[in-house]
């Protein structure tokens, strides 16, 4: 195997990001968004950790976090070996070269003024990773063939590309100084079905051919999750609630809200489909701005007991890697 | 780095091809009093560019005697001032005055409002209240006023001289303009996602306000320029008139209509040519504004 495997290249140990909500001309502060709340997490290199939950559960605010778009409020971020969340952001330039994000949208994140060609090599001008100019044509071209994208059209402007093509500079934006990990926020929500696949398959494919490429997969949609990833994290409402390998995820899992969300997943034969199970959550989602005490889903959950509204429930260990924070399991 | 032939991810989608220039072609050549407004302004471009090869005499040159108060026709086409000057070649001339102060105030004032703005509008926080106030201090006070205050400040202390003095004043009064449009556009700009792209890609404040904010914010300044272009001529019109402006004999408009309102019955051509083409030149600029701004809008798109 390879001995790389075993390192974490992306070490989160109870991170919070507490956005403040303020009002009136002094801005006071009246209270606190927690978006993210207290989560603790590794990533391996080479490997594909997915974060899934719904709208709202603070899982972009942990990628963004992660790549220090946003100052946590409390708590670590080891990303090889070096602790981020306390980095001034003149030291943390040099790290930015060693990570990347890919975006949700593909039509806002690429600047509509910027050619293709220049989009993709600004991270190589920024880091000063070439040498010349013939080097940063070349790299650029590489780039290009690398995503699937015709070097011919480095001169083109984004609008002249369909989504899926725009997607795809992003991740050769993303590839450009070689990182080490890829935080993919939602990377194939806004695209056609039929694109999500070759989006997905070529974030697959970079990984098997670049080594040590590490990716924290953010989505909502379960059965892409399952697909690319090595393991799964389950958010609620700023909580990691289940981290394990997604092949366990999906056939065991323990705690109430990921079954109720594996119930909702629709299944393509309808004989199967009939007899399919679902467990219907009751109510809303709460606010991060008030939460419920003990554990935050308690009061959706089918198997709440008294108790669970005391305490925050840990994340805990029920073998093989795999951790749930429910005290019912 | 691995290389590999991609045939099976490839590009199956078809390029959308561009058709912006097209869109802008159609949507600004669409009214008529907008081409008119352009043609006006390139013929005065042209005038005020060749003004030596085009005017019939010196407009600097005193008329002989008996060659003072000309009326139209004849030998001087638009007849003689008080001085025997040739009105047309001194009007031919005032367009180079009023395209120079025009050009060169909204250059000045550009290149330091749109950096203020951008700064105040990115940063946001104290610099932004800061350098917003400071803006909203200056916008206080009428245009002409101020520029009137600020002319005869400089006039006085000898600090420039002549034109400058009005291209000078000009710019500072105008700076709050090009701030404000700055701040707003790049208050919407930096929200978009690839302005987050570049934090994440670690590129410096510097680079992502002028190399990614600015070619971004570029369509409504360009409409800002046009139409302060046409505020500012009969600005410096009115300063001239107020006699602030250019120094005799040096030819503007302003002054023109100056030296002609007080034959205003029986010397209609030493008034009304002036008056004319400062009317016409900010029409101008105004309607070619105007249809850089529907062309341009994004939010029209569709529309129009």
């Amino acid at each position: 195997m390879n001995p790389l495997k075993d390192e974490a290249i992306l070490d989160v140990r109870d991170l919070k990001m507490y956005f403040p909500v303020t009002r009136g001309l002094l801005r006071r502060k009246v209270a606190d968004v927690k978006a993210v709340d207290g989560v603790t997490f590794k990533i391996r290199r080479g490997e594909t950790l997915g974060l899934v939950g719904e709208s709202g559960c603070g899982k972009t605010t942990i990628g963004r976090c992660v790549l220090r778009l946003y100052q946590p409020t409390s708590g670590s971020i080891f990303f090889e070996g070096e602790e981020l969340s306390s980095l001034s952001e003149s030291k943390m330039r040099r790290i930015r070269c060693n990570m990347a994000l890919i975006f949700q949208d593909p039509y806002s994140s690429l600047d509509p003024r910027q050619s293709a060609g220049s989009i993709v090599g600004e991270p190589l001008k920024v880091h000063n990773w070439v040498g010349s100019q013939s080097e940063y044509n070349d790299r650029v071209e590489q780039l290009f063939r690398l995503v699937g994208l015709d070097s011919s059209m480095t001169d083109r402007f984004p609008h002249e590309f369909s989504g899926g093509q725009r997607q795809r500079i992003g991740v050769a934006r993303a590839l450009a100084c070689e990182p080490s990990l890829i935080v993919c926020d939602e990377p194939i929500s806004a695209l056609d079905v039929s694109i999500q696949a070759q989006i997905i398959n070529l974030l697959e494919e970079l990984q098997a051919g670049i080594k040590g490429l590490t990716y924290l997969f953010i989505a909502h949609d379960l059965s892409v999750v399952k697909h690319i990833s090595d393991r799964v994290a389950v958010m609620y409402l700023g909580h990691i609630v289940e981290i394990t390998k997604s092949r366990t995820l999906y056939e065991n899992p323990l705690h109430p809200y990921t079954k109720s969300l594996l119930s909702a997943v629709p299944i393509a034969d309808p004989f199967v489909e009939e007899k399919r199970e679902r467990i219907i959550l009751k109510g809303e989602v709460p606010t991060p701005l008030n939460p419920p005490s003990g554990c935050s889903f308690h009061p959706r959950c089918f198997m709440a007991t008294p108790e669970c509204s005391q305490a925050v429930p840990p994340l805990r260990d029920v073998g093989a890697g795999h951790q749930v924070a429910c005290i019912r399991v | 780095m691995v290389e590999k032939h991609t045939s099976d991810i490839g590009f199956s989608e078809a390029p959308v091809r561009a058709s912006e220039w097209r869109r802008f072609r159609r949507v600004f050549f669409e009214r008529k009093l907008v081409t008119f407004g352009l043609v006006v302004l390139v013929l005065m471009v042209i005038a005020a560019a060749f003004a030596p090869l085009l005017t019939p005499y010196d407009p600097y040159e005193l008329g002989d005697a008996g060659e003072s108060l000309l009326q139209p026709g004849g030998e001087h086409l638009l007849g003689t001032d008080l001085l025997g000057r040739d009105t047309l070649s001194r009007l031919i001339y005032g367009a180079r005055t009023a395209l120079m102060v025009g050009f060169i105030s909204v250059f000045i004032s550009g290149f330091i409002g749109v950096p203020l703005g951008i700064i105040a509008g990115y940063f946001g926080g104290v610099i932004n209240m800061v350098i917003m106030r400071a803006m909203d201090a200056i916008m206080c006070f009428p245009m002409l006023l101020l520029a009137l205050l600020l002319a005869a400040v400089l006039r006085e202390y000898d600090v420039i001289s002549g034109i400058w003095v009005v291209i000078i004043a000009l710019s500072i009064a105008i700076i709050p303009g090009y701030a404000r449009v700055t701040h707003g556009v790049t208050l919407s700009i930096k929200e978009n996602e690839y302005i987050m792209a570049q934090r994440a890609m670690g590129s410096s404040n510097m680079r992502v306000m002028f190399r990614h904010i600015l070619p971004n914010a570029f369509p409504p300044l360009i409409v800002l320029v046009t139409m302060q272009l046409g505020a500012l001529i009969l600005a410096e019109a009115g300063l001239s008139f107020l006699g602030i402006g250019i120094d005799p004999p040096g030819a503007a408009w302003g002054a023109m209509v100056w030296d002609g309102y007080r034959y205003l019955a029986n010397n209609t051509a030493l008034w009304l040519s002036p008056g004319i083409a400062i009317a016409l030149v900010v029409f101008a600029f105004n309607m070619v504004g105007d249809g850089l701004r529907d062309a341009l809008d994004p939010r029209l798109r569709g529309l129009l």
